[in-house]
């Protein structure tokens, strides 16, 4: 555990060091505050179903741009070598890594609160579909993290990284976008592995732990498939 | 700890279908400093990667303290200190701030890490640097900081990848010196291009061509083996008698740069030393001898000696797989 919160930390800080973390906190934040404050004042009611609604595609978009260097720069500059000889289980590497990616995501996303609050001042809000909407968005962050860090995993440089996460994200993203003209069985199944199909409820007010139990095995998954590339890099 | 520190049985590495290492076998005693020479591409930087856990073996099998190096291995890596080829090291960080980091990931903590960091710090030289981002420093101070990574934790066994690869000649000297005393309660294996480097530092040399192991002795035998070379001296005292060899022998290591003296035969009242430097001692010879009332009676400059053995046995080696291709 202790090796993890090292491995976290030092990320976490990484990130301020250079521009990425910067440029990515205020691109997410001006983006769905422009798209929320615009469709807000559009639709005219107060509710964020609208601002959650954009999430997926947001997440899917900004969470590879967070993701990408943490694992594949160290292969690419040599410190994977230093890491990787330390006395650290691969699951500490990987847990390390993603951990500060969660991290910095949910800051991105802490910092949407004031447009809530900001909601609650014009109209009347009702603050059950805000709590389930924060917590389908922390959720999100979670699968949509691991995939990022599985991607970094398995690619030679961060641009590699980005492009192989982004792929997978949007797959994910848009598989329950095909089902109507699929037969039965297989729509329902591209529904179920689809992310925006679990994030409905999460919307509408609805917390169900199928929802959550869905994006957790995603994590999961990423993460383990993670955890088997660094020891398969081993043998090469 | 038992005395055998590292183990290599029969190590092979595939690199795909590419074989870098061939059936490699040698053992390393605590206390032992081994130097790996060979040619660019012979698999140094290889072997270093198997003891180190970083790369599995396709076959054969490492033992590190006893205990076979596979998987994660986190046992054999908490006793190994590891200075990689090119001291890979995160750039975006301070120096201060990396040492934290290294010393953290090696489980020190406390009052305990701020005193190995101190000592790092003070044995390594880099107190000028700890507010420095890394990717700022010169490469001898890279690999400075890289080192100090290697022996926060007081490793008994450490492996350096060409340690000395991009210091100036006064951080070469001191790093050589440093690697000594280390040497003398760790187990070392380090890797150079640098021949005397071995000669000064390493009590055993290993060379490695195209994956083979072709030798495995100290570097006496070595030179040994290929008749002996460097400076011929003979020298006699004042009347034609045979010298103090003990008072000899002390005036010829006090030269500038000398590396090694080995007494050789007495013969005609003279006694004949074969002397070893860094750089040309003939300068300053004459002058020595007088001083100390010696007479010099011969004097005859061979190749190093490590040198040519060492491309005797490498370049054989090329030669005669040649000869097998055609
Ligand atoms: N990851 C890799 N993939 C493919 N081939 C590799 C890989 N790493 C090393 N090799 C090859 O294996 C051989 C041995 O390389 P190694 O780095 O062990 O040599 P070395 O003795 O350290 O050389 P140098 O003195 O140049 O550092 C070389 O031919 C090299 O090209
Ligand atoms: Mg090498």
């Amino acid at each position: 555990m202790n090796n993890i919160i090292t491995i976290a930390t030092k990320e976490f800080r990484g990130f301020f060091h250079s521009p990425v973390a910067y440029i990515v906190l205020t691109v997410f934040l001006l983006t769905t505050g422009w798209l929320f404050f615009s469709s807000f004042f559009l639709i005219g009611e107060a509710s964020l179903r609208n601002f959650f609604a954009l999430m997926p595609l947001m997440l899917v978009i900004f969470s590879p741009a967070v993701t990408m260097r943490l694992l594949a720069e160290e292969r690419k500059s040599g410190t994977f070598e230093l890491i990787a000889t330390m006395p650290l289980k691969d699951r500490d590497i990987i847990l390390g890594k993603y951990l500060s990616a969660c991290a910095l995501l949910i800051c991105g996303l802490f910092f949407t609160v004031p447009y809530a609050l900001s909601v609650a001042t014009i109209g009347v809000i009702d603050f059950g579909p805000v709590l389930s909407g924060y917590v389908g968005t922390l959720a999100l962050i979670l699968a949509l993290a691991a995939i990022g860090i599985l991607a970094s995993a398995l690619a030679k440089n961060q641009i590699s990284a980005l492009i192989l996460a982004l792929a997978l994200g949007f797959t994910l993203y848009l598989v329950g976008a095909f089902t109507f003209f699929l037969p039965e069985s297989l729509g329902s199944f591209l529904a179920y592995i689809s992310l925006t199909t679990h994030f409905e409820n999460f919307t509408r007010g609805i917390i169900d732990t199928k929802d959550i139990i869905y994006y957790l095995s995603i994590a999961f998954l990423a993460l383990y498939l993670g955890v088997l590339t660094l020891k398969a890099r081993r043998n090469n | 700890m038992s005395e055998e520190m590292i183990a290599v049985e029969n190590c092979s590495k595939k690199y795909g279908s590419f074989t870098a290492l061939k059936d490699v076998s040698f053992k390393v005693k605590r206390g032992e400093i081994v130097g790996f020479l060979g040619p660019n591409g012979a698999g140094k930087t290889t072997t270093m990667k198997l003891i180190t856990g970083f790369l599995a073996p396709s076959a054969g099998r490492v033992l590190v303290n006893g205990q076979e190096v596979t998987g994660e291995s986190t046992a054999t890596k908490a006793l190994i200190g590891y200075l990689p080829e090119n001291a890979p090291l995160y750039d975006e960080m301070m120096v201060d701030e990396f040492l934290d980091f290294a010393a953290r990931l090696r489980h020190l903590s406390g009052p305990k890490a701020q005193k190995r960091k101190e000592t790092v710090i003070k044995v390594c030289g880099i107190e000028g640097v700890l507010g420095k981002d890394i990717g700022t420093l010169s490469k001898g101070y890279r690999q400075r900081v890289g080192l100090a990574q290697a022996i926060i934790h007081d490793p008994p066994i450490l492996i350096l990848d060409e340690p000395t690869s991009g210091l100036d000649p006064n951080q070469i000297v001191d790093i050589r010196a440093l690697i000594r005393k280390l040497g003398e309660e760790k187990t070392i294996i380090l890797s150079t291009h640098i021949l005397p480097e071995v000669e000064a530092t390493c009590n055993r040399v290993i060379i490695i061509n195209k994956g083979i192991l072709v030798a495995d002795d100290t570097p006496e035998n070595l030179i040994e083996a290929q008749g002996s070379s460097g400076l011929l001296i003979a020298l006699s005292a004042a009347g034609g008698s045979l010298p103090d060899k003990e008072k000899a022998l002390k005036v010829l290591q006090s030269l500038n740069g000398i590396l090694k003296v080995t007494p050789l035969r007495d013969e005609d009242n003279t006694s004949y030393f074969m002397v070893h430097s860094s750089q040309d001692v003939r300068p300053y010879l004459l002058k020595a001898l007088i001083e100390n009332d010696l007479y010099l009676m011969h004097l005859s400059l061979k190749q190093l000696s490590l040198e040519e053995t060492f491309r005797h046995l490498t370049l054989d080696e090329k030669a005669s797989k040649e000869e097998n291709h055609e």
